[in-house]
């Protein structure tokens, strides 16, 4: 391909793409509170969206914020909010609400370091939060786990993609590495994105509308998640239980140099990255070693970690305290799992995982 | 028994009361003698005399008003506790060409929803909020609300709300009057016949702001709680006039949409 | 004469129509209706002023009014 075919590039941070992405998707209504480290996500869909005949609203607290996105999604609309860690604790009631009403949203955290008001560096801490439901009652989010300025961007259809497809919430799992670093990112539609038309005729037998949409005696419809009849509220579990069953098939992972890795290293997001790094130059020293990166948290590739786990020895590396590791050790079952932790806030570089990983490898 | 007969107007008789098509016909959940079946019918009636209910989306919210839904002829979401106006936000930008609405009581729109409420009324968001004022939490069993009168008894001020520990009662639609986005603040009551054809007026005018685009509608409607109250229904409309009223006074505070069509028709303003 | 209909199943028995009556016409029936409310009746001279079904909260009550005689009882 010559220079003139390539697509273009451009040189953004992984929150400015995140916002390309979620335009470029087809996103129509935008509602969020600033917190750092996600604000250019805001800032620029305060201006992007509206030229693209979208709406911005500026909530007036991340509470606000979701329950927007919760009408605007019971309205079968593309629909998102931003925010991180402090902020998605607040959002996680409405959270509950969408996913106990069907209701599809794109909700990104770029996390930051916590508990509290931690800090605004780079953090995994939000892991079993996004992956396990966060708020109340037996529900699950879809989760996505960009480790790129680029998989900010086509992340973003996915999102969308699957929010729709199982009229669910999807959370895009980030951290203030992958959303500050800077770094060239194409800017077209990844190969297969639905169109939004598409997307939303997903959804037009469950949502508002005014009931004159669909004919002059048309019955009205409700989108709730309150059931109080005997044995309702346990029918409606099932439903979801079976749409959870179903995303299985969507789990989703990058594995790195697995064929003849004689140590599987675990890792996601900005960690996931810096272990490529260190495995890479690992690699050249004639060590076997291979990445496995989950794509998506929830649902967790635990079946295709299952096969590349056999007969080898597993390291889990991520910036929190021992969360992902679990969901390992439930996949792999029998298998031995080392793991490596560090602390949430801070900044490191691949050379300071080459002694855990060569650990690891010995056993 | 009534007999489908009897529903028939006689020789040289007029049905000059009736239900209409935007109020469904199930027996409602509320108790003996609350006023939200009044409320109910005030709303429908307004958005049927609008012809806009095929593209109505009413906004429910939680407490006693959470099955709302139930009896209204229109497209409908649930909305968390409190969060009533966030979502009817959402639904307002997704859907401009709707009418949309809430209805909430006193928990939900001045406790724990306060801060949804008056910000979206703020930001003069194009919906109308109905607010119903019983000064009691009905749903969880009569615990003290925001509006709860000094003095007064519930399960979580058993010896009467004390201003010194408890404060006093919120007076939102003065509030709302305060909030540029506020095209129309009315309080109105439901304990008389009077009172309560004062109410549709307003409730009217409420949906007329939106439709205009003037901004948010609101009207604050005072409701009887006859079961919390521990009265019967005939004495709880006697406490909206001897005990309501005078600490939540009656009348329009806000009118933006009969200001400035007085303006216009003063001459020199044309 | 003018006349109100209660639709007895509909009703509470809360006698707000009672009260609101300027005539007092309306009263308790007796009845119980499947719920177990006592219904209300009507007995006597109705205006067909509606002021029991505007008070109604459970939209129980429809009006008829007589055309010949419209103005009657308007007032009391």
């Amino acid at each position: 391909m010559s220079r003139k075919q390539m697509p273009k590039r451009i040189l953004v941070k992984g929150n400015e793409a995140l916002a390309y992405g979620a335009v470029d998707a087809g996103l129509q209504c935008y509602f969020a509170y600033p917190i750092t480290p996600q604000n250019e996500v805001p800032e620029m869909l305060s201006a992007l969206l509206p030229e693209h005949g979208g709406a911005f609203v500026q909530a007036e607290s991340e509470v606000g914020a979701v329950n927007m996105l919760l009408g605007a999604g019971a309205c079968g609309v593309l629909a998102m909010t931003s925010s991180s860690s402090c902020g998605i604790s607040l959002m996680q009631e409405g959270i509950s609400y969408m996913a106990g009403s069907h209701i599809p949203g794109v909700i990104v955290n770029m996390s930051r370091g916590g508990p509290g008001l931690g800090d605004i560096g780079p953090s995994q801490g939000d892991y079993f939060q996004a992956v396990k439901g966060g708020g109340h009652g037996d529900h699950r989010n879809l989760v996505l786990a960009p480790s790129t300025a680029q998989e900010c961007y086509d992340f973003m259809f996915m999102a969308f993609a699957l929010a729709f497809a199982y009229r669910n919430p999807v959370m895009i799992l980030g951290d203030a590495i992958v959303g500050q670093i800077k770094e060239p990112i194409r800017r077209t539609a990844p190969e297969g994105a639905s169109t939004p038309e598409h997307l939303r005729s997903l959804v037009q037998d469950l949502r508002i509308e005014g009931y004159g949409a669909r004919g002059e005696n048309a019955p009205p419809r409700l989108l709730k998640s309150v059931y109080l009849a005997e044995g309702a509220l346990a029918q409606r579990n099932r439903l979801l239980q079976q749409k959870y069953a179903a995303m299985r098939k969507d789990a989703r992972y990058a594995g790195e140099e697995l064929d003849d890795a004689e140590l599987v290293v675990v890792a996601f997001g900005s960690i996931g990255r810096i272990t490529s790094s260190a495995i890479r130059g690992l690699r050249k020293e004639g060590r076997k070693i291979g990445l496995f990166r989950p794509i998506t948290l929830y649902p967790f590739p635990g079946e295709a970690l299952r096969i590349h786990a056999r007969g080898r020895r597993i390291l889990v590396i991520e910036q929190n305290i021992g969360q992902m590791v679990e969901d390992v050790r439930l996949a792999v079952g029998g298998c031995d799992v080392a793991w490596h932790g560090i602390m949430p806030g801070l900044f490191i570089g691949a050379n300071e995982l080459v002694e855990p990983i060569l650990q690891a490898l010995k056993g | 028994m009534t007999s489908a007969n009897d529903l028939r107007p006689r020789p040289g008789e007029k049905l000059v009361f009736d239900v209409n098509p935007v109020l469904n016909e199930r027996v409602t959940h509320y108790c003996p003698g609350c006023h939200h079946g009044i409320a109910h019918r005030l709303v429908s009636e307004v958005l049927h005399e609008l012809g806009v209910a095929h593209k109505t989306i009413l906004v429910a919210s939680v407490g006693c008003a959470t099955f709302t839904y139930d009896y209204f002829n229109v497209d409908s979401v649930e909305a968390p506790h409190g969060r009533a106006c966030a979502v009817a936000t959402g639904v307002r930008r997704a859907r401009p060409e709707a009418v949309v609405f809430t209805y909430q009581g006193d928990g939900d729109m001045a406790a724990i929803g306060t801060g949804e409420s008056l910000h979206a009324a703020n930001r003069g968001e194009k919906i109308t909020a109905v607010f119903i004022n019983n000064t009691v939490y009905g749903m969880t069993g009569g615990q003290m609300a925001p509006t709860t009168l000094v003095g007064q008894k519930t399960t979580t001020t058993i010896h009467g709300r004390n201003f010194s520990n408890e404060g006093g009662p919120i007076r939102l639609t003065e509030i709302m009057a305060q909030l540029q986005g506020v095209a129309y603040a009315a309080r109105c009551s439901l304990d008389s016949v009077k009172h309560v054809k004062e109410a549709k007026k307003a409730v009217r005018r409420a949906f007329d702001v939106q439709l205009a685009g003037l901004g948010f509608g609101f009207v604050e409607l005072l409701s009887g709680c006859p079961t919390n109250w521990h009265m019967t229904p005939t004495a709880a409309n006697k406490r909206i006039a001897t005990d309501m009223i005078p600490v939540f006074p009656l009348g329009v505070f806000k009118d933006v949409g009969a200001a400035e069509a007085n303006a216009v028709k003063e001459p020199g303003n044309a | 004469m003018s006349r109100i209909v209660i639709l007895e199943e509909r009703c509470k028995g809360c006698r707000l129509c009672v009260e609101a009556c300027p005539v007092k016409v309306v009263r308790p029936s007796g009845r119980f209706n499947r719920q177990g409310y006592e219904v209300v009746e009507m007995d006597g001279k109705c205006t067909g002023c509606a002021s029991c079904a505007v008070m109604c909260p459970d939209a129980a009550i429809r009006v008829f009014k007589s055309a010949g005689k419209s103005r009657e009882g308007a007032g009391a």
